[in-house]
């Protein structure tokens, strides 16, 4: 069982939470500008890490709200709470986020170039 | 005493058989003569072909590709023991009646080997076709069972619904009162299906497999995959290199892990499936029973204990288990359908990492890496499939193309969109 830290409401049992999988998958921006296999590559593939894991949880039976995580998907610690739109601070989660291989997916590269834009 | 076995084209080395006649004799000196069921080799330098992973569907891989397709330097690699995995983790539901095409091709053609499984493995798998009964809980689901009827009979394969008072005669335990909070509307009956003893379904495959020469290697880890100019050849093993121009992965809940050693990755997401078994008591339900709508399964084993099963945990682990909602949960809903149960103990619960898949099917493929083929995305379903999925396994292991079952089953699915979205017939459960 899981207890975790609602970033509004404090630490709350595992049930009244929701889970929103993967963190900071950028969602491409002109999709159209973006092969199938890179479409697909969005879509579907999958991080799916064992060790440290940037994910998203929702405190659906509570304020609602939407947070990130830097947990352990062998241990199952929770390393670190941070809001949505911002980076994790800790240093596993800080190596997490810059090992990843959707930093360098056509799908990321898009969706900046899209918000570069406009 | 050599018995060739029907069908069986690799030389089998000649096991003694097991029948109630060794059983007799072997009475009479205590038990203590039984033979080793396989043996415990040294890993060979090198293999025409290796497996990683001795699960069910490993095991049943090599055994299918040393009696059907005569390559004869065959290893399966386990980092635990065999059966260790999902394989013994499982409630063991097998059924065929799945709603597209694709997949009733699959899984009946798995059905299919299951009803001669025992004689040809020469183990007794306890299979026991008992019949599997999908419940309904509301008018839509009802309907829609109809629909996936007439859609599985098409197909060929034995499927009927049934009203909440044909129910009530097959399972006398249940509740069908419409004061419930999920009453059963009605229900859909495949005969055919049953249960089957996993672990007997792992020990067979190895002893059938060993005899046709295949070295099945346990306590060692595939800790990386080797490959030059885009093909593969071999496996770093925690014993040493293990040289293969063949390499098949069936690693269930960590073929990501695999995938990213060889540079790849996969749709796969890797979540905890839990079950648990009630203490031993007379036999009370004689057929399996699966519910979606209330993410709950029911069953009782030969030694008497019923085996539960619930949906996945929602986040993903690779602990091998899961949380204590889940059981509540299930618990819940089976006080509710089975009044009976409430004053049972629960004797031991578990889980194992299962491989969920976009569309909630399986992975049967080629890679870009040449010679290196991976079969995965069972998720929560995958024990029904055993033998058929090591059947077309080996095939394509063997011919480096897929036959016409495991076409539809590449990795370019996701890439092209032909999905077979089984999100409805999986749900939940099995
Ligand atoms: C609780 C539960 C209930 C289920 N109920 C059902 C059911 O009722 N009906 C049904 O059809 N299916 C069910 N399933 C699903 C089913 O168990 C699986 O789909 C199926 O058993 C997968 O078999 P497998 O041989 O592919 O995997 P496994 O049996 O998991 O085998 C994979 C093997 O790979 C090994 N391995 C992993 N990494 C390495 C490495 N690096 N090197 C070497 N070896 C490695 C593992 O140790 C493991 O032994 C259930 C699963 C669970 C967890
Ligand atoms: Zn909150």
């Amino acid at each position: 069982m899981l207890l975790i830290e609602c970033p509004w409401c404090g630490p709350r049992d595992e049930a009244e939470f929701a889970y929103g999988g993967e963190a900071h998958i950028a969602r491409p921006t002109e999709p159209d500008k973006l092969s199938d296999a890179e479409w697909a590559e969005y879509l579907f593939l999958a991080s799916n890490p064992r060790g440290t894991y940037l994910e998203r949880w929702r405190h659906a039976h509570g304020c609602r709200r939407w947070f990130n995580a830097v947990r352990d998907t062998y241990t199952h610690e929770i390393i670190e709470i941070y809001a949505m739109g911002s980076l994790p601070k800790s240093k596993l989660g800080i190596q997490a986020y810059e090992d990843s291989w959707r930093r360098g997916s056509a799908a990321e590269q898009n969706a900046k170039r899209g918000s570069a834009k406009s | 005493m050599v018995t060739p076995t029907l069908g069986m084209r690799g030389l089998r080395r000649g096991k003694p058989r097991y029948s109630i006649f060794s059983l007799a004799r072997h009475a009479l000196d205590y038990h203590e003569g039984w033979q080793r069921a396989w043996r415990a080799p040294e890993p060979q330098p090198e293999y025409d072909a290796v497996i990683i992973g001795g699960g069910g569907h490993g095991l049943a891989t090599a055994f299918y590709l040393a009696s059907l397709h005569g390559i004869r330097r065959v290893a399966v690699v386990e980092k635990s023991w065999i059966g260790g995995g999902n394989t013994g983790r499982n409630t063991t539901i097998i059924r065929s009646n799945y709603l597209w095409d694709e997949s009733a091709a699959i899984y009946e053609h798995a059905l299919k080997l299951w009803e001669g499984l025992s004689q040809e493995l020469n183990f007794n798998l306890m299979f026991s076709q008992r019949g599997v009964l999908t419940l309904a809980h509301s008018e839509h689901e009802m309907k829609e069972m109809s629909r996936r009827v007439n859609a599985i009979r098409l197909n060929g394969i034995d499927s009927t619904v049934m009203t909440p008072a044909q129910i009530k005669q097959l399972v006398p335990i249940i509740d069908i009162s419409p004061s419930l909070r999920y009453p059963v509307m009605g229900g859909f009956f495949q005969q055919r299906g049953g249960t089957a003893r996993h672990d007997a379904v792992a020990w067979g495959y190895a002893r059938a497999a060993d005899e046709c020469g295949v070295d099945i290697i346990q306590n060692c880890e595939v800790t990386g995959i080797r490959q030059a100019k885009g093909a593969v050849t071999g496996v770093e093993t925690t014993r040493g290199f293990i040289k293969s121009a063949k390499v098949g992965c069936v690693t269930a809940g960590h073929s990501g892990i695999m995938a990213a050693m060889a540079g790849l990755r996969l749709p796969i997401e890797s979540r905890p499936l839990q079950a648990l078994v009630s203490e031993p008591i007379k036999p009370i339900i004689d057929t399996v029973v699966m519910s979606n709508a209330v993410h709950m399964y029911i069953s009782q084993s030969d030694k008497g204990e019923l085996v539960f099963g619930a949906g996945t945990d929602a986040y993903n682990s690779y602990a091998q288990r899961g949380s204590l909602p889940v059981i509540e949960h299930l618990l819940a809903s089976a006080v509710e359908l089975y009044p009976i149960v409430s004053r049972l103990r629960v004797m031991r619960t578990w889980g194992g990492i299962v491989d969920t898949c976009p569309d909630a099917s399986p992975i049967i493929s080629t890679t870009p890496v040449k010679g290196l083929y991976f079969n995965c995305g069972w998720g929560t379903g995958g024990f029904k499939a055993t033998p058929g999925s090591g059947h077309v396994f080996a095939d394509l292991i063997a011919q480096d193309r897929p036959n016409a079952i495991a076409a539809p089953y590449t990795l370019e699915r996701f890439t092209t969109g032909s999905l077979i979205d089984e999100h409805g017939a999986a749900g939940v459960a099995h």
